[in-house]
């Protein structure tokens, strides 16, 4: 297998393909905003690559940007779980291909259309990609099907209904569905667009009183589209850290109901003023089944590496040791809680606050709260992947260590710094004392993620050196291109037909 | 491992220590040249209004403030209203009467009774003007800077008290925009040099504390250079300055189903993009904050003048200047 091959078709490569230009993406764009604006970074960036900022299509610059960011992140959580669920393998090769061409056209000419002048073909090509996009989503909900019955488990330790119906399997299938209707509500609402619907961010229209039923289903497709993201990554990291037993049984059900009640909530916000509710009780069954999967992904973890520790009957500071032993499998489900800090518990605070505190301050300052924990939570996914990939291209010893202390140390010292910035008014009422706790905030937020981005550029550094390798790494994840994972169930068992399923990576 | 966290320690210790902020502070009074007690015309006609750009019109004239309220201004209106009682001190703040908003009880809209309302409180860090032996004085050297920690209430009061009214959303847009589809009041470009913004790092702040954002005097860019610091003229097309940044300025509309008051221009502590002239921030009347303030509108009666004026007298009769000293008889 040649090196495009390697990036452009095996899961491995095809992850670490989408995590580069996400990474340079975000390095480039990155530039034209906040702190980067006072040192005139943004200018040289401008300068250099010939962009047209019209100040009047900010927003619409801004939307791009990240839908094609959030399609790059998509497409690696398509290429996990078509790695990781068993399906066969035409459909993984199709779902991969179909979502890589799609992401991948979308991000070049939306990106082209949005900072490099109105190019109107640049925009129907977008669309193409994003069409394929959704295309391969179709695609991935007809190979998930879990009433298949090759795909029931086989291991009676995964959840399943009592025909012996995978429960995971269902709860991606479920997650598939939703964002496939979820994303049909932006589709919608895009196709009117300057047609009598026109650009605007959702952080604009907070306080307005009267909203569209067009504006109301983007503000709903934002919402749900991320949540769906952070479902489909969490069902994912249950696979990687080998996720069964009681905790998985008692998990996937409120899984499965929590997505459906979120998003049946979320679609009901064009008509109804419901959603809100219907939001708290799905939220609480997805939360749940996040929980179970720490506890039981923490509870392994120092099962297993206070065994390899050396400590037979381990007490609490070396359940605390084995537990922090390895920080890239103990990072996701840390993440998890930590997003209770920075994301949910501000969300439902604010939800329950909105009246006495939030809507007291300037709606500037709303906003900031807002943007700021949506940003955050899209952040904590972004690193929950980037542990996932340390794991995946097999980071040993003493750098496994230190990449994955610095993301969760970095990251957190960032969001957390980003959430007193955004709640700042609740701890310092007085305005000009706050200038105090901004520039300490604004400072430890930027060295955090100064410290993320650093590393994760040496990571892909070093991937790219590895690729001008003629026997480097990259051969031999070429050579085995799918992602280590325990399956619920297995097909080449249940049908006595091996050749066309994606097993090869599956522990058994 | 130890050193690392040793180092966030260490670098969590260095972000914390802030200097201390003194606001009020004094400074060196910096002249513009700017006249805060200027007026101009805006003339009736077509606009292009907020970021869609939409045609809008605006049917009469109507002369609004060349540049925000000041601190000095608004002492002297406070000195004035206290001594013909139309406002009062109660406490560590300045109250007046507000007749209340219509309610309609929307969600999210609260009721704003009739009642006595803080115009601006006094002794609160953050505002340059005291009471001093039953007097209102400014800090020495914000003379000239616009007036903050002023409620919309405060604004209106001193809007009231004089005759003028706050602008409307839209006259204060087109006031700052003009006729052309521009972004910001002066052009679509922002520097550090044309306005007060997030982004600064002007003469006065280096001054006081470069850490810390600051309001600028009123007309401050204006294409003078202050010691080696060379602004831009930042007036909009009609001549009015500092539309964009500085401080956000309360408009006068009062919307059905909300209670919120709207501000428009973006403030010295904001990012470039809410200094759009269609970038808005709201909060409910009684808010008061460091980088708020306002400017006034006024009507022209120039066709009830010419009006009167044909109506009253034989105008081939009378030179210009007569016809003004007899319409101001009228009008009295």
């Amino acid at each position: 297998m040649n090196r495009f091959n390697y990036l452009f078709s095996s899961t491995k490569g095809l992850i670490l393909t989408a995590i580069s230009l996400i990474a340079i993406v975000t390095a480039v764009f990155q530039t034209l905003s906040g702190p980067m604006v006072e040192w005139g970074i943004k200018d040289v960036t401008v300068k250099l690559l010939g962009m047209d900022l019209n100040p009047q299509e900010r927003a619409g610059r801004i939307i791009m940007l990240y839908h094609t960011i959030a399609m790059a992140v998509v497409a690696i959580e398509v290429y996990m779980i078509t790695s990781i669920v068993p399906m066969r393998r035409h459909e993984q090769r199709n779902i991969n291909m179909f979502i890589t061409v799609g992401y991948m056209t979308a991000m070049v000419f939306g990106l082209g259309f949005a900072y490099w002048g109105h190019n109107f073909t640049f925009h129907g090509l977008f669309l193409v990609g994003q069409s394929l996009v959704f295309f391969s989503g179709v695609m991935l909900a007809v190979a998930l099907n879990p009433w298949k019955k090759e795909y029931y488990v086989t291991d009676k330790e995964f959840a399943h209904f009592k025909s012996g119906m995978d429960m995971e399997r269902m709860a991606f299938f479920v997650m598939t569905i939703a964002m496939l209707i979820s994303a049909g509500y932006g589709a919608v609402t895009g196709s009117f667009w300057s047609n009598g619907h026109e650009t605007f961010l959702a952080e604009d229209l907070i306080r307005d009183p009267h909203k569209t039923h067009l504006q109301k289903a983007i503000i709903g497709h934002l919402h749900i589209m991320l949540t769906l993201i952070a479902v489909a990554i969490t069902l994912v990291v249950g696979r990687w850290l080998k996720f069964k037993g009681v905790f998985h049984k008692i998990a996937m059900p409120f899984m499965i109901v929590g997505t459906i009640v979120i998003a049946g909530g979320v679609w009901s916000v064009v008509w109804t003023h419901m959603a809100h509710t219907f939001i708290y009780i799905g939220s609480v069954g997805v939360m749940l089944a996040a929980f179970m999967l720490v506890i039981f992904s923490w509870k392994k973890l120092i099962h297993d590496n206070a065994a390899e520790m050396g400590y037979e009957n381990p007490n609490f500071i070396q359940k605390l040791k084995a537990l922090f032993h390895d920080p890239i499998k103990f990072g996701p489900g840390w993440q998890m809680v930590f997003m209770n800090f920075t994301v949910s518990g501000v969300g439902i605070f604010m939800a329950i606050k909105l009246e006495q505190i939030f809507r007291v301050w300037p709606a500037r300052e709303e906003r900031i709260t807002l943007t700021g924990h949506w940003h955050i939570l899209a952040a904590l996914i972004a690193t929950i992947i980037i542990m996932y990939y340390v794991d995946i291209v097999g980071i040993k010893g003493k750098i496994r260590k230190w990449f994955g202390w610095i993301l969760i140390i970095g990251s957190d010292i960032a969001f957390a710094s980003m959430t007193i910035y955004s709640m700042k008014r609740l701890v310092v009422p007085n305005e000009v004392a706050q200038q105090g706790v901004v520039n300490t905030t604004m400072l430890l937020t930027d060295f955090g993620l100064g410290a993320i981005l650093v590393s994760l550029a040496i990571l892909l550094g070093w991937k790219l050196f590895d690729l001008f390798q003629k026997d480097g790494l990259w051969k031999k994840e070429a050579e085995n291109p799918e992602l280590e994972a325990e399956k619920t169930s297995d097909p080449v068992f249940n049908l006595k037909r091996e050749s066309e399923f994606n097993t090869e990576g599956g522990v058994k | 491992m130890r050193k690392l966290v040793y180092l966030f320690f260490v670098l969590f210790a260095f972000a914390s220590c802030s200097k201390e902020v003194i606001v009020n502070q004094e400074v060196k009074p910096v002249d513009t040249g700017v006249n805060p007690d200027e007026w101009v015309l805006v003339p009736a006609g077509h606009f292009y209004y907020n970021m869609h750009a939409h045609d809008a019109v605006i049917d009469n004239d109507y002369e609004i403030m060349v540049t925000d309220v000041t601190n000095k201004q608004y002492a002297e209106f406070m000195n004035k209203a206290v001594a013909a009682k139309a406002i009062k001190i109660d406490g560590d703040s300045i109250k007046g009467h507000y007749p209340g908003d219509p309610f309609d009880g929307y969600l999210h809209e609260w009721k704003i009774p009739e009642g006595d309302y803080v115009l601006m409180p006094f002794g609160e860090p953050g505002s340059h003007i005291k009471l001093v032996d039953g007097k209102f004085v400014v800090d020495k050297g914000f003379e000239n800077h616009p007036v903050v920690m002023v409620t919309w209430f405060g604004a209106k009061a001193y809007a009231d008290f004089y005759g003028y009214r706050l602008p409307t959303e839209k006259e204060w847009a087109k006031a700052a925009r003009g006729t052309d589809k521009r972004a910001y009041p002066w052009g679509d470009e922002i520097s550090v040099a044309v306005t007060n913004f997030k982004s600064s790092h002007n003469a006065i702040q280096k001054m006081l504390d470069a850490k810390i954002g600051r309001t600028t005097p009123v007309g401050y860019y204006n294409g003078k250079k202050y010691g080696d610091f060379q602004t831009e003229d930042n007036r909009s097309p009609y001549g009015l300055y500092d539309m964009g940044g500085n401080v956000w300025q309360w408009v006068g509309d009062d919307y059905p189903d909300v209670h919120y008051r709207y501000m428009r221009g973006g403030s010295f502590d904001n990012y470039e993009y809410n200094l759009f002239v269609w970038a808005r921030n709201s909060a409910g009347p009684d808010y008061y904050g460091i980088n708020v303030g306002f400017r006034c509108a006024r009507d022209v009666k120039t066709e009830t003048v010419t009006e009167v004026a044909v109506d009253s007298v034989s105008a081939d009769t009378l030179k210009v200047e007569e016809i003004e000293v007899k319409v101001e008889e009228i009008e009295k």
